[in-house]
């Protein structure tokens, strides 16, 4: 379970204090599939970051799983984000000179997991993505679509709790974009936590459960279901007042 | 992350940059190479003054008027005489040194030799018949000095190979007279070409007997008297018995002793501090390659700051990252190092083909050091980009940001 309560982070820019996120409380159950929306600069990868535990929230507390790590050290942060943390991006940075399976087996590899081991779960993560075919390719010879899903077995291998996507369908066209949807979709039926950051309404509207940024901070909390766009729900926002 | 993890990664990223890899590579094998040819080539000359030496004739010992502390230094000056070393000081250690195969007293001095209208200042050495077997002088023709009674002179002189020719161009000299100052002598032989012994031109001296060269310089002192030692295991024996026998004549130690082993010591010495220093200075060459290696890894720094970013996010720590970097430089200049190892190697062996008599030889502890600097440059120089590559900000990096 995700508990983040009072996060704030705030950079420093040119002397004066610029708030990326302010006071956010938010609660992700375990299993829950949530998406962060917001125009940009709101704020929503800051949040993904920090959920990630990439970023440290400048004050506030973050609970995962029980555990405040909101303030681990650097260190402590990595081991937290190999054992629990799987990431998807927008830009899949797989390691371009790394075929499929070296790029699937990094986190393994990271975690000294034994060489045989390894080639085992590799294989099993790329037949789960439907791509034992393309093992031996590099990314620069695959498509956007297999590139993402190359990507979604990488931050499956660990078998984390949490699964965390930053624009993920971003880069791609339509029926790819639908297909790694889907793939995350069946994830999180598996179990596992997923927290979407998307501007695309039809990405957000998967989720049980849509929190719209503004500003750094939660203009709005609605079912996925509920959301037509963007632009409306922030309308809504205005003709109500903030919610809490 | 275990050692053939980190070694596969950053082998796979060096592999990737080919170019770029090899031509690390090449300088840090440059480096190594010419530390190697150069300490090679000190060490070569180190082993041909060796040689010089032995050819010579070992188990030689030379006794020398007046006391230096300096033994290892080049043997004959000394200021101020308190003793003569006397031709009976000689005949004594003849007489009381029963493991001297050969005993030959040398008197020295700088006389005109001339021959009608040519004349020439030179080294004049008087010394015995035994000298021929000590310094294994060959002659080219006639005989050396004749076997006589040590206190005895003769007007006979044997010429430097090169004096014959300028007295004589071309004429037979053997029975010819040629003056040396004042005195009459007759050409009994000349020496076969010597070329320098010990800083003496043997070429452009002259022999006499050593009684004759004490008169002409009016000395009642030897220059020295040497000797050659059975087996080399009597050397330290017949030193202390020479000793015993001069000091007993003298009343104290007033002379010095000097084996051919202090003297060829002292110049190895000097020759390997030669070897030194030039490996310092092909150690440049090597520090340099090391700042091609920092550059090299700066560079794959800024261009993988999207990679590091991602191997942070998927979990790996400062450590990790710091390890996969530095395994990067190290294998680079370790590799180097070792192709600088053939490299050297093959530049000696032909340095050997093209110049047969000089030996040069890489001595072992260069090619050890080589290749451990090269290491250890991979390492210094590799810390700052590995550093910086592993304090970099995850989320910046992923966003291909530096800060």
């Amino acid at each position: 379970m995700i508990r983040l309560e009072g996060i704030w982070r705030t950079y420093s820019v040119g002397g004066r204090d610029l708030h990326a996120l302010a006071e956010i409380d938010e609660h992700i159950e375990t299993g829950e599939h949530v998406a962060i929306m917001g125009p940009s600069g709101s704020g929503k990868s800051t949040l993904l970051n920090i959920i990630g535990c990439l970023d440290r929230p400048t004050r506030g507390s973050y609970v995962l799983d029980g555990r405040e790590v909101g303030k681990l050290d650097e260190e402590e942060l990595a081991l937290v984000r190999r054992e629990t943390i799987g990431y998807v991006f927008q830009a899949y940075h797989l390691v371009p000179r790394l075929d499929a399976t070296g790029n699937v087996e990094l986190p393994l590899t990271i975690a000294s997991v034994p060489r045989a081991e390894r080639k085992q779960r590799v294989a099993a993560a790329l037949a789960a993505v439907d791509l034992s075919d393309r093992a031996t390719h590099r990314p620069n010879a695959m498509s956007g679509g297999e590139r993402q899903r190359v990507a979604i077995a990488r931050a499956t291998i660990m078998q984390p709790g949490v699964l965390l996507a930053d624009e993920p369908t971003g880069n791609l066209d339509r029926n790819s974009g639908q297909q790694v949807l889907e793939l995350l979709d069946q994830l999180n039926k598996e179990g596992l936590t997923l927290v979407v950051v998307t501007h695309d309404a039809e990405v957000a509207r998967r989720a049980d459960r849509v929190i719209l940024l503004e500003d750094g901070k939660v203009a709005r909390r609605m079912p996925g279901a509920a959301l037509t766009n963007l632009t409306e729900a922030l309308r809504g926002v205005s003709a109500e007042g903030h919610e809490t | 992350m275990n050692a053939p993890d980190v070694l596969a990664l950053s082998g796979s990223a060096l592999w990737r940059q080919k170019r770029r890899t090899l031509l690390s590579l090449l300088g840090v094998s440059i480096g190594v190479a010419a530390v190697l040819l150069l300490t090679s080539l000190g060490e070569g000359a180190r082993l041909y003054v060796r040689g010089q030496f032995e050819t010579l004739g070992t188990n030689l010992l030379a006794v020398l008027p007046g006391k230096t502390e300096t033994t290892g230094s080049m043997p004959g000056f000394v200021a101020g005489v308190p003793n003569d070393l006397t031709l009976a000081d000689a005949e004594a250690l003849r007489r009381g040194m029963p493991a001297a195969r050969h005993v030959a007293p040398v008197a020295l001095g700088n006389e005109t030799v001339s021959r009608g209208e040519r004349s020439r200042q030179v080294l004049v050495a008087g010394s015995t018949a035994e000298f021929q077997p000590i310094r294994s002088i060959e002659m080219r023709t006639g005989s050396f000095l004749p076997e006589l009674p040590w206190d005895r002179g003769a007007p006979v002189t044997v010429l430097g190979s090169k004096l014959a020719d300028e007295l004589f161009d071309g004429e037979q000299p053997i029975g010819q007279v040629v003056r040396i100052g004042s005195w009459r002598m007759k050409v009994i032989g000349v020496l076969k070409e010597q070329g320098m012994h010990l800083g003496i031109d043997m070429d452009e001296a002259v022999f006499v007997p050593v009684t004759t060269a004490m008169r002409m310089f009016n000395r009642s002192s030897l220059f020295r008297v040497v000797f050659t030692i059975g087996a080399r295991a009597d050397i330290d024996a017949a030193q202390k018995r020479c000793t015993e026998i001069l000091v007993a004549r003298h009343g104290e130690e007033d002379f010095t002793l000097i084996t051919q082993d202090s003297v060829m010591d002292a110049l190895s010495s000097i020759l390997t501090m030669l070897t030194v220093a030039l490996g310092g200075i092909a150690a440049i060459s090597l520090a340099v390659a090391g700042l091609g290696i920092m550059n090299v890894m700066l560079v794959s720094v800024s261009e993988r700051i999207e990679e590091i970013g991602l191997l942070k996010a998927v979990g790996a720590g400062r450590a990790q990252i710091l390890s996969l970097f530095l395994a990067e430089a190290v294998m680079l200049s370790l590799l180097g190092g070792l192709i600088g190892l053939g490299l050297g190697f093959g530049l000696i062996k032909l340095a050997r083909v093209i110049f047969p008599v000089f030996p040069a030889t890489a001595p072992p502890w260069a090619t050890v050091a080589a290749v451990t600097v090269s290491v250890i440059v991979g390492v210094f120089f590799g810390v700052l980009p590995a550093r910086r590559a592993s304090r970099l900000d995850p989320v910046a990096a992923l966003q291909r940001r530096e800060a």
